[in-house]
């Protein structure tokens, strides 16, 4: 996305404190992510729900969403720390973003009782994305 | 000329979607859909104008009265009627839908057993009436008492629910005509209901789509018949005046 591509390169200039603001450097978990699991929890409709908005690199999976940016190359993009950011809580970097913040409870109004108290992913799930997202490299996608 | 008035007075209520052409979610469908649609013989949602023909003409109630025996001939008396629903209702002093009047209705004028939402019978009558407005544009009353309720309507389309954070106008003013997985989405105009839902494979009402979206989000459904459900089918209206009425319309 352009726009979030001039923000990071904005946060950049700002200098290493505003830099911070962009990532989450700390893993979640002890345990790091397995990237065989994470591309299991992207595809998964109920699980990661990724594909109902972004398309990427999944020849196999029909009906992919078009209301974001194509993951393929996300590795390449984006560091670790700031993929992590963007997972657990991309509002963080625009408030009015459509992409649901995956590790967060609070803030939210009327969830339904049984997602209640619960994140969308949990702890070692986000790692195992990430492990995955990281390996999306320019060049390769497919 | 009232319905340019209308779009005049409304243009406030609908500054995003208003910059794209409004459409019924019958223009995102597959041709295929429409042409099941448009063809009586083959809409799945005419069986159910033809069970609520049948109720319409039958008699219930102690006395023995039918909706025939005070209304008369629905195509004369009823048409235009769900065009302009949620109205004021006197009895209650607050906005009515239309399932809500029929059961209101069936309830103290025939004093029969109430209809609960979405059972057969509701939505039988419901889409009987409805599609005698078939063709007619939406027309939401000026009823200065249903303006508070409206307002809520449009807090409540506007405001961010559920586990995704989600409201109703970032994906229907925002990403309208955009890919959900495979879902096209639409402006969510409520031009078809009750409506032959092809995942559904059953008809379903206003409320029925309102609360698959609501779960969609994973937030907690409001109940049937609520105020807020009956607040929000008042601001669709007024963002959807002038589109024509569809019922029962094919969704997929
Ligand atoms: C409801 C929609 C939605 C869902 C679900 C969603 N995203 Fe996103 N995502 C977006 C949007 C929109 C953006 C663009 C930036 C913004 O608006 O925040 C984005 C941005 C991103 C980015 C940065 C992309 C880039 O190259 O700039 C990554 C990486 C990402 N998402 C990964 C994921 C993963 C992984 C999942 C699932 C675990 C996911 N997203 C689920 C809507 C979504
Ligand atoms: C994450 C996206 C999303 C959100 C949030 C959402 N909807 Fe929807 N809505 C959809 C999609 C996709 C469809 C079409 C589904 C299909 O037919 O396959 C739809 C369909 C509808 C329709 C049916 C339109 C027609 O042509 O029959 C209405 C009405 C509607 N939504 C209203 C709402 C309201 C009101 C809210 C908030 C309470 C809401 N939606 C929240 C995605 C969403």
């Amino acid at each position: 996305m352009p726009s979030a591509r001039l923000f990071a390169a904005l946060l950049l200039l700002a200098g290493p404190v505003l830099a911070q603001e962009d990532a989450l450097p700390a893993p979640l978990t002890g345990t790091p992510g397995d990237a065989a699991r994470g591309r299991a929890i992207v595809a998964d409709r109920q699980r990661g729900l990724c594909l109902l908005c972004h398309t990427g690199p999944f020849p196999e999976e029909r009906f992919q969403g078009n209301l974001a940016p194509d993951l393929s190359g996300a590795g390449s993009r984006w560091s670790e720390a700031q993929l992590r950011l963007r997972l657990v809580d991309s509002r963080r970097l625009n408030p009015d973003s459509i992409m649901p913040s995956y590790y967060r409870t609070e803030g939210l109004n009327r969830v339904g009782s049984a997602f209640r108290g619960r994140t969308v992913l949990s702890a070692q799930e986000i790692e195992d994305v990430l492990a995955y997202l990281l390996t999306l490299r320019d060049g390769d996608s497919r | 000329m009232r319905r340019a008035l209308a779009l005049v007075l409304l243009a406030p209520l609908c500054l995003s979607a208003g910059a794209e052409e409004r459409r019924s979610g019958f223009a995102d469908m597959a041709r295929e859909t429409q042409a099941m649609q448009q063809d009586d013989t083959a809409n799945p949602g005419m069986l159910w104008v033809l069970e609520g023909e049948a109720l319409w003409n039958r008699p219930a109630g102690p006395a023995g009265q039918s909706c025939a025996g005070c209304h008369g001939d629905a195509a004369a008396a009823m048409r235009g009627v769900a065009a302009r629903y949620p109205a004021w209702d006197e009895a209650g002093a607050a906005p009515i839908d239309l399932a809500g009047r029929i059961a209101q209705c069936r309830e103290t004028r025939q004093r029969a057993p109430p209809l609960a939402r979405e059972s057969e019978d509701l939505l039988a009558l419901t889409t009987y009436v409805g599609h005698q407005s078939r063709g007619l544009p939406i027309s939401p009353p000026s009823d200065p008492r249903l303006a508070a309720a409206r307002e809520r309507g449009q807090a409540l389309y506007a405001e961010r629910r559920g586990q995704l954070d989600l409201s109703c106008a970032q994906c229907h003013d925002d990403q309208a005509g955009r890919r959900l997985a495979g879902s096209t989405i639409p402006q969510a105009h409520p031009t078809g209901y009750p409506l032959y839902r092809l995942e559904w494979q059953t008809i379903g009402s206003l409320q029925r789509r309102l609360r698959g979206c609501m779960t969609g989000v994973r937030a907690e459904p409001f109940s049937y018949g609520s105020p807020e459900y009956v607040a929000i089918e008042l601001f669709l209206a007024s963002r959807a005046a002038g589109l024509e009425v569809e019922t029962p319309a094919v969704r997929p």
